[in-house]
């Protein structure tokens, strides 16, 4: 794939989303359309990775940082199980989030990586699309 | 039974089962030796980690700087566990797929440059010895408490053991021997938990025996009962935090980024079959580690309850015999100020140098007599934060087997992480150091001695600073945490999320972020202690949380640099793009 390099580099964003959609009625039909989606796909799958990342960092700082440091001394007005609301998050919250935030994170990945066929699952050992960069990452 | 003799039993037959599975899984190749192969089950590993990365400072001293700071010691809680986060949303996955060794070879690759996996062995070296030396210092006071010694003869007795169980296996037999070592460190932890938890609240689960009424008919809460205690003494009130806002953001931010760094930590994701397994796994780590985690704030209040009324105010001749016992271990101190042969335990310090100087006289009352210079506040005694954990079975009259159980737990702590450490330690000096870097003709065995070599130093290195620790063992493993985060944190993550970051911008962010937290600590902790106080730290952040500073500035530095030197080559950036992926992981390998 690397004499494809190239063509794979064109800025030109319309002619991939081209192949792109006829790559998704027809089977490809030349190893340069595979090459093609695979790219477009892994950027696809980049994205969304990207956007689940903001999504749980922010969860992650308005727990921690939040919870339990800027309004923790607010929060102990209301109070759970005998604790001031504040000082809990401060002694157990925190931390039952964040073992949830890991998980919650492994099950959204693992459905992305099925959509976008990047996943790493038995079959998919060698990956169903082989990323653009397969090539020229191993020394 | 006495308690020593089956401290001796319980420890003993802990240790014939770690060596037992050490043996039973020996291994034979380097990868075997630092990666286990690449073959471990997420739940397994998970667990390994959990107690690979528990080290005795979780062990021992969280509770106790939790019992006597209160709502301040807790942002150790959420810096150290809220760092698994960032480890398995922003690392593990990538350094997975990436599948080599270590992280100086991550480094090194990805800023294709020698000198960068070079500053970045130094960066490891320096965060596994602070780190090793917080461990060494928990042996310690394990040893010298169960053989009656001083700590220093403590700390030399765990320096052997860790030098005869960490040279012997690698990583393989370490897995298996760190699920061992989970199970026994978390019974430890749990049974005298739930016993304090019944005694104080009837309640079996500590977790919600915190938040429950006392079972002694006054009607007030734990927390209430805790309040009470502490104001009337003139200490802070327990529940109410007093440090400032942005000392408590910078040093759970530093806490957190620190753990995501640990060389230590990271390098078990590398063991994991696949990519998705990686993020399975920290979760697993995470639910493990939290299991204790949680538990910690229980143990700290009964043990601030418990120490409080069987301490102060007793006359010394009628102290409980475990008050005589740490005594002769040099970690509880009593200086009789009034002369009325009553202990008083106020706030402050009871004399100057904080840590008692003992002659080898003995006192009025047979209390061992102390050299310092008396401060003028009421408090007669010194307790050190460290025998909390320890000491509590002991306070809380517990039976014998218990304090056993609780020394086999701390010493399994102390060792899993030891061990861990010592491992990454060798595995840098020998692979990235001297195969990849100076010696790259070097063959399997040589290696494997080298990487041997490297452990024999790192223990002694380590035994000498566990001997002369300069804080509390889990202060000295704080530092550790900010080194990790200003060094190594910030170059992995860019190397990953930026294509743009090139050898020149990760080098100067390294070196930036390691040479500014270093000399914040050691300025505030060795040449100027004396102003080591809120008005003359930088913005108000302790050198605990400076590591956030130190992060900042690797970031900037590397961001500025790399803009003005030429974007990394081809190669690299196709580098970038393959670990993005998750499929196509094959098992960690080697060159």
């Amino acid at each position: 794939m690397n004499q494809n390099t190239d063509s794979n580099h064109q800025p030109d964003s319309r002619g991939e989303a081209y192949h792109h959609d006829e790559a998704e009625n027809l089977p490809p039909h030349s190893h340069h359309d595979e090459e093609t989606l695979s790219e477009i796909d892994v950027q696809a799958y980049w994205r969304a990775n990207v956007k689940v990342l903001i999504v749980l960092l922010s969860s992650w700082a308005f727990v921690s940082f939040g919870c339990g440091v800027l309004f923790s001394n607010w929060l102990d007005q209301f109070y759970i199980g005998g604790f001031p609301l504040g000082f809990w998050f401060t002694q157990q919250g925190t931390m039952l989030c964040f073992v949830a935030i890991i998980f919650i994170y492994h099950i959204w990945m693992k459905k992305i990586e099925r959509d976008h066929g990047v996943d790493d699952d038995e079959d998919n050992v060698e990956g169903r699309l082989t990323s653009q960069a397969d090539t020229g990452a191993k020394p | 039974m006495n308690a020593q003799t089956l401290s001796f039993i319980f420890v003993g037959l802990s240790f014939a089962l770690y060596i037992g599975i050490a043996i039973w899984s020996r291994v034979g190749s380097t990868k075997e030796f630092y990666v286990a192969g690449g073959g471990v089950h997420p739940v397994v590993n998970g667990m390994a980690t959990a107690a690979d990365w528990m080290s005795a400072a979780s062990f021992l001293s969280v509770a106790g700087i939790l019992a006597f700071t209160g709502r301040d010691g807790a942002v150790y809680l959420v810096g150290w566990t809220g760092g698994y986060v960032l480890l398995a949303l922003l690392l593990a996955p990538y350094l997975r797929k990436f599948g080599r060794f270590t992280v100086p070879e991550f480094i090194g690759d990805r800023y294709y440059s020698k000198l960068a996996r070079v500053v970045a062995v130094v960066c490891l070296i320096f965060i596994s010895f602070t780190y090793i030396a917080g461990q060494m210092r928990g042996v310690g006071i394990v040893f010298s408490r169960f053989l009656e010694v001083e700590i220093e003869t403590g700390v030399v007795i765990g320096m052997a053991i860790v030098f005869c169980y960490a040279v012997l296996g690698g990583m393989k037999g370490i897995t298996y021997t760190q699920v061992a070592q989970y199970c026994v460190l978390i019974f430890a932890f749990m049974v005298p938990a739930i016993f304090m938890s019944i005694m104080w609240t009837d309640n079996p689960i500590p977790q919600l025996g915190l938040g429950d009424k006392l079972n002694d008919g006054s009607g007030l809460s734990v927390l209430q009962k805790l309040d009470q205690v502490t104001t009337e003494l003139g200490f802070n009130t327990y529940t109410v935090g007093t440090r400032s806002t942005i000392d408590s953001l910078a040093i759970a931010a530093a806490l957190m980024i620190g753990t995501a760094g640990l060389p230590h930590v990271i390098v078990r994701f590398f063991t994991v079959p696949k990519v998705s397994d990686a993020r399975k796994s920290a979760g697993y780590a995470l639910a493990f580690i939290c299991v204790m985690y949680t538990t910690i704030p229980a143990v700290a209040a009964f043990s601030r309850l418990n120490l409080t009324e069987s301490v102060n105010e007793v006359a010394y001749s009628e102290a409980p015999a475990w008050i005589e016992k740490w005594e002769n271990t040099g970690l509880i101190a009593w200086k009789d100020k009034n002369g009325d042969g009553i202990m008083q335990y106020r706030p402050g310090h009871a004399f100057t140098p904080t840590k008692p100087i003992f002659t080898e006289a003995r006192g009025t009352y047979g209390e061992r007599v102390i050299s310092n210079e008396l401060t003028s506040n009421g408090n007669e005694m010194y307790v050190d934060r460290d025998i909390m954990v320890m000491a509590n079975p002991e306070i809380a009259k517990l039976p014998n087997w218990v304090i056993a159980l609780v020394a086999a737990g701390a010493v399994a702590a102390a060792l899993s992480t030891a061990a861990g450490l010592l491992l990454v330690i060798s595995s840098s000096v020998a692979h990235d150091l001297m195969k990849r870097t100076f010696m790259p003709d070097i063959n399997d065995k040589k290696e494997l001695l080298f990487a041997r070599l490297a452990a024999v130093v790192a223990i002694l290195i380590a035994g000498w600073f566990g001997i002369n620790p300069p804080a509390f063992v889990a202060q000295v493993v704080a530092f550790a945490f900010g080194m990790a985060a200003a060094s190594l944190f910030p170059p992995i993550v860019m190397g990953i999320f930026s294509k743009r970051i090139n050898r020149s911008g990760a080098v100067a962010g390294m070196l930036v972020g390691l040479s500014s937290t270093l000399a914040y600590i050691i300025y505030f902790n060795f040449i100027a202690p004396e102003i080591n106080n809120p008005e003359h730290w930088f913005l108000g952040i302790s050198p605990t949380g400076i590591g956030t500073i130190g992060a900042a500035l690797n970031v900037c530095a590397a961001v500025i640099v790399s803009r003005l030197t030429p974007a990394p080559p081809a190669h690299v950036q196709d580098m970038i793009d393959d670990i993005r992926i998750p499929a196509g992981a094959g098992v960690a390998h080697d060159h």
